[in-house]
């Protein structure tokens, strides 16, 4: 009864009609591990528009609908993880064809109003969390990305060439850093908490400098 | 739609309003700052407009004066812990909120819900909709001037719907009453007799506040026309909800792509011609009446069994590794909740996908060309609330 | 004066007062609030305001948008850091006396949402707040049971003492507004209104 897997289209007949409209595009299928079923499509950033173009225009499924955009930081340790997770589900898979080297991701949920199908899952993957941050954007696409890009950039810090309004969305203008990333350390703020205890306890004692005596 | 009385008073409607349009020669352009604090921007929301006399030239929406990092704190939080997180939301409905998200852990897990709970879900549901829509409505009349009336019956009938959520779970407005294969507790039959009596006073107070306003000549100038919207640019923006609906595209999920157990009721879809204002607010309107009608057959025809899967684990849940996305028809549009799972008590990403947040995107476009008088209705007839338009 | 005497003289029609409580009972029963509503504290503070619990029978029906109108600002829902300064603003603009009631817990310490890091962990860093309302959000019974305490509190001030406490509003008001600085407000909090007890190391 609670099934969000209706109308799922097997991804794999998407990713072999996209292999056949861009040979030369590098597209995965990812399998989804949890009995949700949602496998998602890997692009990469070189023929991502024009493949999302093609999902949209050509495709015979029709994806007319951009639900969501998300961003998610993926540490080595994430990966790692994940890494070990699959290969328990599978242990054919080849352990070197698994990512291991952290990235910035973007994943976009599609579905078609016009053939109630869906969720396709899109995923584009930065080259690294440092330096290499950028992705092109799919808001000339379907322009339901316009703002999720925009807050993607702001959170997590991956630049989407092509958007047209790219600047921080939730946090002010002057604001530095990226919150979202697993890495990002927040302002002290804690040192006054009446109770503390935990994590807090424990930051606080290793930061906190007592204006009395200095220490 | 000019009465006679009103022709009857000095020059014609269309005259005067043709003097002052918009082509005038010669208005400066002046950049306003609306928000945060305004007393019509629904909360604290920013738009910067640039008018070209009363007319909007630009319309630039500025976020983040509500951004409470749910995001990040659901990092944190065990997936149970973030339950009552989901009812600040979008916290005029806060069983919707905490139902896409028990669907959406559902969904990880692969967790079966029980009969009478997806009953029990969807009567709490469409009462949480018949409160918001008939909130809404009154926030949107007041905006256009009518202050405070259809406000205060709207909240009165609302007050009916809080008490029979206080009685249920506690608290009035952050309820926290699902849970992952079911709900916190059970309904009791005093309570659905309680419920009856709502809803079976709901639409005489319905055709009470529609005999008020639907054919109010100030309403009706005011909305008609204002804010229109087309099918393609909706579909295209990720627009979702009665706004959608507004603009003819039959898409309410839960008839298109059922969860729960709504493939069970009769119940019919209102779409509207043009996408302006005045089709969003008779939209609401008649889902209200369907609302009344799913709720007497959920009413009627609850089953007897448990309110949550005996199996399903609480404390120490551990969903397997994957991720997952549910969404469900909130009524202020699709809401969604993704989750990335790393078999921890803790989820690796937990996003939101706010409605309100998405159906701003055409803001501007709505905007443009309507004098700033209307952008305010617009913003109104968008049905936003910045809890999730911020998250 | 005598009670005795008071009542009888009442009893004949005649009202006996202090001109000090004259003035604290006309501004306590008429007090408006400012019209800032942040988040879901502040749908409870209209479910106050509307018929079922009627914040009218206190006087404080009329909400002013606009600050210079205003004498209460209640700090309905979570300020955010992008927000704070704007809320800041706003209790600068508003004339003396006024006051300040922090309605949920979000307004008196970041609330549930504390570990946020655009949260503003309670609005008393940077004003004076007057009454305290813990709840999430507080029942529009709260709200009233807050507006009753602050006109007891208000019932409490004395002419001379508005005076005195001129100096204090002054130098309040002296206080800067904070800014956006590239990851927190600053300044982080006013220390002359904030010094909460520094937690123990070891």
């Amino acid at each position: 009864m609670t099934d969000c897997s209706q109308n799922l289209i097997d991804a794999r007949e998407v990713v072999q009609a996209l292999e056949r409209a861009f040979p030369s595009a590098h597209i995965a299928w990812e399998e989804n591990l949890s009995p949700s079923a949602q496998h998602a499509i890997v692009l990469d950033s070189e023929h991502a528009l024009e493949c999302a173009q093609w999902l949209k225009e050509v495709s015979p499924w029709e994806w007319d609908f951009l639900s969501n955009v998300t961003g998610v930081d993926w540490t080595d340790e994430a990966l790692a993880l994940q890494a070990k997770a699959r290969i328990k589900a599978d242990p054919s898979v080849d352990p070197e064809s698994l990512p291991k080297e952290g990235y910035l991701e973007a994943v976009y949920h599609l579905y078609s109003i016009k053939n109630i199908l869906g969720p396709l899952i899109l995923r584009l993957r930065t080259a690294n969390r440092e330096n290499d941050v950028s992705l092109p954007s799919l808001t000339p696409v379907w322009r339901s990305a316009e703002f999720q890009e925009r807050e993607i950039f702001d959170l997590f810090g991956i630049v989407f060439e092509g958007h047209p309004d790219m600047r921080r969305i939730m946090m002010w203008d002057d604001y530095e850093g990226h919150p979202m990333r697993k890495d990002f350390v927040d302002v002290d703020d804690y040192e006054y908490e009446p109770t503390p205890h935990d994590a807090v306890l424990k930051r606080c004692q290793e930061r906190f400098v007592d204006p009395a005596n200095g220490r | 739609m000019m009465t006679e009385s009103a022709a009857s008073l000095g020059p014609s409607f269309e005259a005067v309003a043709s003097s002052t349009s918009p082509s005038m020669q010669g208005a400066e352009r002046m950049e306003v700052s609306m928000g945060p604090h305004h007393p019509s921007t629904h909360g604290v929301f920013r738009m910067d407009v640039e008018l070209e006399g009363e007319t909007v030239v630009k319309l630039k929406p500025v976020f983040g004066y509500l951004h409470r990092n749910h995001e990040k704190i659901g990092e944190g939080t065990s997936y149970l812990g973030s339950m009552p997180y989901t009812d600040r939301l979008d916290y005029f409905n806060s069983m919707t909120n905490n139902w896409a998200y028990a669907l959406s852990v559902e969904t990880l897990a692969g967790i079966e819900v029980p009969e009478r709970a997806e009953y029990i879900r969807v009567i709490t549901a469409e009462l949480s909709r018949l409160q918001n829509h008939v909130c809404l409505i009154g926030f949107l009349v007041q905006d256009m001037g009518a202050l405070g009336t259809p406000l205060m019956y709207a909240f009165r009938e609302r007050e009916r719907i809080l008490d029979l959520f206080e009685s249920l779970t506690g608290a009035r407005m952050m309820c926290n009453y699902m849970r992952f294969g079911g709900c916190r507790c059970d309904v009791s039959p005093a309570w659905l007799h309680q419920a009856q009596q709502v809803v079976e006073a709901f639409p005489k107070f319905l055709d009470e506040f529609e005999a008020l306003l639907s054919e109010n000549e100030v309403l009706v100038s005011r909305s008609q026309g204002v804010g229109a919207l087309s099918q393609s640019l909706a579909i295209d923006a990720g627009i979702t909800g009665p706004m959608l609906r507004a603009t003819g595209v039959n898409l309410d999920l839960r008839k298109a792509q059922p969860y729960g157990i709504y493939d069970r009721f009769e119940f019919r879809i209102p779409l509207g011609d043009h996408g302006d204002v005045f089709d969003r607010y008779m939209i609401r309107i008649l889902e209200m009446h369907e609302s009344v009608n799913i709720l007497r057959q959920a009413i009627r025809d609850i089953p007897k069994g448990d309110f949550i899967n005996p199996k399903a684990k609480l404390r120490g849940f551990k969903p397997p590794v994957g991720e997952a996305y549910g969404r469900i028809e909130a009524p202020k549009g699709e809401l969604g909740f993704y989750l990335i799972s790393d078999g921890s008590p803790k989820p690796y990403r937990f996003r939101v996908r706010p409605p309100s947040f998405i159906n701003l995107t055409i803001l501007e476009d709505m905007c443009l060309g309507q004098t700033i008088a209307d952008a305010v209705i617009i913003l109104g007839s968008v049905d936003i609330v910045l809890g999730e338009v911020d998250r | 004066m005598d009670e005795g005497l008071k009542s009888e003289l009442q009893k004949a029609g005649i009202f006996t007062t202090t001109l000090n409580d004259l003035y604290n009972w006309g501004r306590g029963n008429s007090l408006w609030p400012l019209q800032f509503g942040l988040a879901c504290c502040a749908i409870e503070m209209i479910a106050t305001s509307m018929s079922r619990y009627d914040l009218a029978r206190f006087g404080a029906e009329v909400f002013r948008p606009s600050p210079r109108q205003a004498d209460l600002m209640i700090v309905s829902g979570t300020v955010t850091k992008k927000m704070a300064p704007q809320v800041v603003r706003l209790f600068k603009q508003m004339p003396s006396p006024k006051y300040v009631i922090a309605m949920g817990a979000c307004a008196i310490s970041g609330g549930p949402f504390k570990q946020g890091y655009n949260v503003l962990k309670g609005i008393d860093r940077y004003m004076p707040v007057d009454v305290h309302i813990p709840g999430c959000p507080p029942r529009p019974e709260a709200l009233l049971h807050a507006i009753m305490t602050l006109q007891r509190k208000i019932a409490q001030d004395t002419l001379h003492q508005n005076r005195r406490k001129e100096e204090e509003v002054e130098r309040i008001a002296a206080l800067p507004v904070p800014e956006h600085g590239s990851h927190d407000l600053l300044p982080p909090k006013h220390d002359v209104l904030w010094h909460p007890e520094p937690v123990q190391r070891s």
